[in-house]
């Protein structure tokens, strides 16, 4: 059995962000859009806390922490406006949502 | 003194900037009345000034202010009054004020009148700048501001196409050589390393004679362009398109002979190389020759003075190329007498025949226009050099200095242009006022010029008359800076024989004239023989440059602009143009509004930036590698 060092978390965290990074891309559902964005932001935190255990340095940690909590508010003002969207419009389509269409 | 040098520069100048203030209004006489008494206050400062030098006063040499001076370059706005210069100085004022007093008469229906005379004194300003300063690049200014003068007043009726074409043509010639003078004075100051006249020529003497020919030729080329020497002579003929006080004052008397004051001033220089100066002395008698032929034909009255004057200029350059510098410039004094004289009173005839130029359709106006007649006749008689007048003595001495420095062949051609120019001289008078009247099968009335105008030019025939008198004063004044060499016939038989031949000869010429046109035919004849035709189109010389020289290079320009201009400088900045257009059409569209397709160019430029990071990362840390390898490469 392979001992699990920081290649792997750091692998494991660039292929979360690959997949993130790929939803954002092709995702056309706002929900979806938002799924894709936690997943970039919690592959960024897993790397922050591998290298922080690495080098026994709690500031990454603690920077995930941050992280965590203004993923967590906006996930809360997108959710809310993405309610109102719904309410008025009916769909969450990413295509549709071109009224500032320059 | 130095107050007369600095009235004698500047009324001129004060006189065209007050001109100039009228230049948009209608005829203001006031505009051509205050020229005119400026510049007799630049005659008054002359002649005080010649009288100073006279009585045996030290040249009045000024320094204005400075010019250039950077390094070792130092160029002042310098004017010398010397034994030369007062000579010009007199010529040009004299002339200058007659002309201008002349030309109130002259273009008083002219709806140019102010601007007229805004021109007329630059272009004395400016030749005043050219015969005073006391170094090559005052003498350039001049030379370029007597050029621009003579191209306004050339094209002066700018409606005219053939004006402008002849404004243009004299021009343009000027400037090639130009660039010939342009060379000559840098060679002089590469060489010398300044640009004074005394302290260049000083410095001449011990330069290498390779270097020094090189000089004069280069020089020279520029006098070959102001004094319309052959092949540059062109321009001259058709500068006659300018109103006739212009082609009095510029084309006759002053500017044409720029070229043979350059080559006076540079008397040291030309010293040193006699080849040079027999080139010029044997280019000069060719030119007499040569424009006296193609006088010979002409039906333009203008054009005939014309190239008389360029024969004469002719004379002049035989002279200065022979080293008999005071000769040269007295023919050149004499000259501007009576030839800005018989151009004024061709300038009456043209006014009287409303404007028409062949002599052919006048005849017999000697009734009606008496005042004219004598003045024009006594000229011709000046010019054909009779004794006692002016060009007597000038052009006489010119053909014993070509027999005296054993040049027969000079002597030869130039007495035989004497012949000529009698013939040409008288040709044109027996046509204009004996014999029939043939203007009036065209219905013109001819009527004298105004009295003040005849006033005016009598100024001119006096001086025409009696220029010779002063020979051996003139003599003593001008010889103090220039070569004192005597030319005498050391035989007294000799002598005589000279001068009763040639005096001989030209009364002859003269008479044939008479004979030939008192009653004036058209002569078929004559006219269908191969050197009438030769002459009449001036040797081919004006076909043969614009079939070979002006055609070819308009064909040249032509593929120049068509394939170079058009598709190699105009393609590229098009192209670079219609780029930049086709970059924000195509790139335009990113700007869709779209959510999904922000994102992903924002995910495209994160990948770049980073990608970029780690390129600059990487050459960073491998900075040492990368040097050896570009060394290795030899970069």
């Amino acid at each position: 059995m392979i001992e699990i060092g920081l290649t792997h978390y750091l692998v494991l965290s660039t292929i979360l962000f690959a997949i993130g990074l790929f939803g954002v891309m092709r995702r056309k559902n706002l929900l979806l859009l938002f799924f894709a964005t936690e997943i970039l932001l919690n592959s960024v935190n897993i790397a922050f806390a591998a290298i922080s255990h690495y080098y026994g340095d709690l500031t990454g940690q603690l920077f995930a922490f941050f992280v965590i909590a203004i993923a967590a508010s906006e996930v809360a003002v997108g959710l809310g406006l993405l309610i109102v969207w719904h309410k008025r419009h009916g769909n969450i389509n990413l295509d549709k949502m071109s009224t500032m269409r320059g | 003194m130095e107050l007369y040098l600095y009235l004698a520069l500047f009324s001129p100048l004060a006189g065209s900037l007050f001109a100039a203030l009228f230049g948009a209004s209608p005829k203001t006489i006031v505009a051509g009345v205050v020229p005119s008494v400026l510049l007799f206050v630049s005659f008054v400062s002359s002649t005080i000034l010649l009288l100073h030098i006279l009585s045996g006063g030290d040249a009045v040499h000024v320094e204005m202010m400075t010019w250039m001076a950077t390094g070792n370059l130092y160029i002042p706005f310098g004017f010398v009054v010397d034994q030369v210069s007062v000579t010009m100085m007199m010529v040009v004022t004299i002339v200058s004020t007659i002309v201008h007093v002349y030309s109130i008469g002259y273009m008083d229906h002219d709806k140019g009148f102010n601007r007229f005379f805004s021109y007329l004194s630059a272009f004395v300003f400016s030749m005043m700048v050219l015969v005073m300063s006391d170094n090559f690049a005052g003498l350039f200014i001049g030379w370029e501001g007597v050029g621009l003068c003579s191209w306004l007043l050339i094209g002066f009726w700018y409606e005219k196409e053939s004006a402008t074409w002849a404004a243009n043509e004299a021009f343009i010639m000027n400037r090639i050589a130009d660039l010939g003078m342009l060379i000559g004075i840098f060679l002089v100051y590469w060489n010398t390393g300044t640009l004074q006249y005394d302290k260049a020529f000083a410095e001449m003497q011990h330069l290498d004679t390779a270097i020094l020919a090189w000089m004069g030729i280069f020089l020279f080329i520029g006098a070959m362009g102001k004094s319309a020497q052959f092949p540059l002579h062109t321009w001259l003929a058709d500068a006659m398109e300018g109103p006739t006080p212009v082609s009095a004052l510029i084309h006759a008397a002053t500017m044409v002979t720029a070229g043979v004051y350059l080559v006076v001033r540079a008397n040291p220089l030309y010293d040193l190389i006699p080849h040079v100066g027999l080139f010029i002395a044997s280019l000069g008698a060719f030119v007499a020759l040569f424009a006296a032929s193609m006088a010979l034909v002409n039906r333009d009255m203008k054009r005939i003075i014309a190239y008389s004057t360029l024969s004469q200029l002719g004379y002049m350059f035989v002279a200065a190329g022979l080293g008999a510098y005071w000769v040269a410039l007295f023919h050149l004094m004499a000259h501007a007498f009576f030839k800005a004289l018989l151009f004024l009173g061709a300038g009456n005839v043209m006014h009287a025949m409303h404007n028409e130029l062949d002599p052919f359709k006048m005849g017999g106006l000697r009734k009606v226009m008496k005042g004219t007649f004598i003045m024009m006749t006594l000229a011709s008689v000046a010019l054909a050099g009779i004794y006692p007048l002016a060009g007597f003595w000038s052009k006489d001495l010119i053909l014993e200095v070509a027999m005296i420095e054993h040049h027969y062949i000079i002597y030869s051609v130039l007495l035989f242009t004497a012949g000529l120019t009698a013939f040409y001289s008288f040709r044109l008078v027996a046509l204009v006022f004996h014999g029939e009247e043939r203007y009036k099968l065209f219905g013109v009335h001819p009527h004298e010029a105004y009295k003040f105008m005849l006033i005016a030019m009598s100024p001119l025939l006096i001086l025409a008359i009696i220029a010779g008198a002063f020979k051996m004063t003139y003599f003593e004044m001008v010889t103090q800076v220039l070569p004192a060499t005597e030319y005498h016939i050391h035989s007294a038989l000799t002598y005589w024989i000279m001068t009763i031949g040639t005096q001989l000869f030209v009364i002859l010429a003269i008479a044939y004239a008479y004979k030939k046109y008192q009653v004036a035919k058209e002569d078929p004849a004559m006219e269908k023989r191969l050197c009438y035709k030769i002459l009449i189109n001036q040797y081919y010389i004006p076909y043969f440059y614009e079939e070979y020289l002006v055609k070819p290079y308009r064909e040249l320009s032509t593929i120049f602009w068509k394939q170079v201009d058009m598709k190699i400088v105009d393609a590229t900045v098009d192209g670079i143009a219609k780029t930049i257009y086709a970059t924000g059409e195509k790139t335009r569209e990113m700007q869709s509004g779209n959510l999904s397709t922000m994102l992903k160019w924002m995910v495209a430029g994160t990948v770049g930036l980073l990608s970029l990071a780690v390129v600059f990362g990487l050459a960073a840390r491998y900075s040492d590698e990368i040097k050896v390898f570009l060394s290795g490469l030899g970069v």
